[in-house]
């Protein structure tokens, strides 16, 4: 395994750390093969049913329910805007693949939070598990998004499943960190006056620390999202569908047309999503408390 | 532990609130430290096994009382002020509230007592912003488990004693500080405890609104009858407020006592210099400075005993009184002596009627407009009309000054007629002087 240092000419042994990893994961495969199995199933069919509803009706009606949920979150400039953008990816012959990433980005995302918003809420409440998860949102955050479609795709051959389960890796982490961060903010004494007037540390977190941490935690999920679609876009290397697989494409053929309008197809992706999340965030009770009083 | 015993006054010799020999220590060997200290080292020394941020604190609270914990930030009474309801537990002796011991009881049972005997007010406000003013006020029934329309009728009552009766449906975030403290308060109130703690509460407020605040909690504490712990860096806030206060410097409580005890025998330099600058007039009231008349004369006696008991005494008027020392007036001497001079048996048709009466529990301030406003001493007499003291205008200037020339000892005043004279003198002198009502008196 360890072999005297050979083309650096140094004396610093090669640690075969890559194929520790490696011999790791094909051991994880063969040993939770059925666990395994039974995720890539789970994920398959939530992303096939979502799929499904996106692309199935006309492609104005599913722009009109986005452009709905855009005017309730924000005003009538975002319905509208919402809806000529979608004509637009529509008009570029866009639209199946878009509603496909957007599928990507929901199931990834859903689950992100899901697994994310309890962790940051455990490592609030304990300066133990804080310590531990911080150091690995760290290492998951800063490698190179496309390291983990490789053990991804090892275990879960080509397909969405490997692009969503990438997704989630990647894209967890600031919902983790800022729902920590947010609980931690919470005015001290406001959870000491729940405290002082005998409230169990389980109802001061549902009545004062996640109503008084919500708009920190919905930045969190704004920020989930973006990075979700960021890595939807990415994991069109494995063929998990989408826009991606398009950018993907277009790059390999140094087709000008088709990456400029599969990108712009993301962006107007990425303006809807980042506005309407944003925009819920300003909904949360605490934010709106706030508001009112300028 | 019994149960809830809010509906049953405690009988008044029995603390509402009692700590016993309590520390607490923040740090890595708090067990160490605390024996440490229980051994006499001094906080400094302990440092290296933690902070000691309060030190052998002991004091009973009475029923009713409002208790005033007050120090410099860092002098230990914002955790000692937590131990009370156990948002911290000490780390070495007992706090307890009524019968129950709070170092002694699990969670459950602590959230028990939270809910039934003791609330908090906080400094800043702490209030959830989310939630409306009605709602906030509800909180502590919320936890209690109070069904809605009740919590919110009794929560609507709070806020309606503390003067925020139109404001239930608005957000904290619509309020003044003042009136964001006032629903801390009416949720404190509402929460229909007997023990009320008060962390720093009026300290963020304006000065003006923060005596208003003052005014509020003492009409508040004579209707409802509270005991009120009240933590302040503030000592005219702790003398205004306080029935008893204890002054805390590095954790430990070097001085407890009434506010005139405080201010005319401190324990220390420390505390010394601590009330030298505090507004002495407001906290110094007619009965501490008051002094005895030099001559009282019983309205049955004649006016032969009451010209020689002036001439005896030096003085050219003097107290005439009840048999229960009610006060009927003064009797002059210009007055007394002819009277005399001719046989007149009574001295009822000599006396003079019109003297300035002030109540014991008068501040200073209140003192100087009746002073200026005769020639006389004031008179101090009890609800009952009886003549307690007089207060004559030197002694009331001289309350005034710090003492540094006489140890700050209230008794140190005088009724000397001549101000340089009375600077001069020592206590003893002053004394030897005599004090005697006759200010003008020929007038």
């Amino acid at each position: 395994m360890i072999a005297a240092a050979t083309d650096t000419g140094t004396f610093v042994p090669r640690i075969e750390l890559g194929a520790w990893v490696e011999s790791f994961i094909s051991w994880m495969t063969d040993t939770f093969d059925p666990v395994f199995d039974a995720i890539k199933t789970f994920f398959e069919s939530t992303y096939d049913g979502l799929a499904w509803v996106l692309s199935t009706p006309p492609f104005f009606v599913v722009a009109l329910v986005l452009a709905a949920l855009a005017f309730w979150a924000r005003g009538w400039k975002l319905g509208i805007g919402t809806f000529l953008g979608f004509c637009l990816v529509a008009a570029m012959n866009q639209w199946d693949n878009a509603m496909e990433s957007l599928a990507l980005v929901i199931v990834a995302s859903v689950v992100a939070l899901v697994v994310g918003i309890p962790l940051g809420i455990w490592a609030a409440r304990n300066e133990h598990v804080s310590r531990v998860v911080r150091p690995i949102l760290d290492f998951m955050q800063t490698m190179p998004a496309f390291v983990y479609l490789i053990p991804t795709v090892v275990i879960f051959l080509t397909g969405p499943v490997p692009g969503i389960i990438a997704t989630v890796i990647f894209a967890i982490a600031p919902g983790v960190r800022f729902t920590e961060l947010g609980i931690r903010q919470v005015d001290a004494e406001v959870v000491e006056a729940g405290r002082a007037f005998g409230s169990t540390d389980r109802r001061i977190l549902r009545q004062i620390q996640i109503p008084l941490a919500m708009p920190t935690i919905m930045a969190g999920v704004n920020q989930v999202i973006m990075l979700a679609l960021s890595m939807v876009v990415i994991s069109g290397m494995v063929g998990a569908g989408g826009l991606g697989d398009d950018v993907v494409a277009a790059l390999q053929r140094v087709d000008v047309a088709l990456g400029f309008e599969a990108g712009l197809a993301v962006v107007i992706l990425a303006i809807f999503l980042d506005r309407v999340t944003s925009a819920l965030a300003d909904r949360a009770p605490v934010a709106k408390a706030l508001k009112a009083t300028r | 532990m019994t149960g809830d015993s809010s509906t049953t006054p405690a009988p008044a010799e029995a603390p509402a609130v009692s700590v016993r020999g309590v520390y607490k220590v923040f740090g890595p060997k708090p067990g160490e430290a605390v024996r440490r200290l229980q051994a006499g080292s001094s906080r400094d020394e302990v440092k290296s096994l933690g902070t000691a941020a309060v030190i052998d604190a002991s004091f009973d609270v009475a029923p009713g009382e409002i208790f005033v914990v007050m120090g410099l930030s860092g002098s230990g009474k914002s955790t000692l002020i937590r131990m009370l309801n156990g948002l911290w537990a000490p780390t070495a002796g007992d706090v307890l509230l009524g019968d129950a011991n709070l170092a002694k009881v699990d969670g459950k049972q602590l959230r028990a007592l939270r809910r039934s005997r003791v609330s908090m007010v906080f400094q800043h406000f702490a209030l959830l912003p989310h939630r409306t003013v009605l709602e906030n006020a509800a909180y502590p029934l919320e936890i209690q488990g109070v069904g809605k329309a009740e919590r919110q009728q009794k929560a609507q009552e709070a806020l309606d004693m503390v003067g925020l009766s139109g404001w239930a449906d608005s957000l904290p975030s619509q309020l003044s500080g003042g009136m964001r403290q006032r629903v801390g308060l009416a949720r404190a109130l509402a929460a229909d405890t007997d023990v009320l703690l008060m962390d720093e509460a009026f300290s963020a407020l304006d000065p003006l609104i923060r005596s208003e605040m003052q005014e509020q909690l003492l009409e508040l504490q004579e209707k409802l009858g509270k005991t009120i712990i009240f933590i302040t860096h503030d000592l005219n806030e702790a003398m205004h407020l306080g029935d008893r206060i204890a002054v805390m410097r590095d954790g430990r409580i070097v001085q407890i006592g009434t506010s005139e005890q405080i201010l005319s025998d401190p324990a220390n330099d420390y505390v010394e210099k601590f009330v030298a600058d505090v507004d002495r007039s407001r906290v110094l009231t007619a009965s501490s400075v008051m002094q005895r008349p030099r001559v009282t004369v019983t309205i049955g006696s004649g006016p032969r005993l009451a010209a020689r008991e002036m001439r005896d005494a030096d003085v050219t008027s003097a107290y005439v009184v009840d048999r229960k020392r009610t006060l009927k007036g003064l009797v002059h001497a210009e007055a007394a002596v002819p009277a005399a001079r001719e046989g007149v048996e009574k001295l009822e048709g000599l006396v003079d009627p019109d003297v300035v009466t002030v109540h014991p529990d008068t501040p200073l301030a209140e003192l100087f407009a009746p002073a200026a406003g005769t020639s006389v001493p004031l008179a101090v007499v009890d609800d009952e009309g009886r003549l307690l003291g007089i207060v004559p205008r030197v002694t009331l200037l001289e309350a005034m000054a710090p003492g540094d020339n006489g140890n700050g000892n209230g008794d140190d005043s005088n009724g000397d007629d001549s101000p340089e004279s009375a600077a001069d003198s020592t206590p003893a002198e002053v004394l030897a002087d005599g004090d005697h009502p006759t200010e003008g008196a020929s007038a």
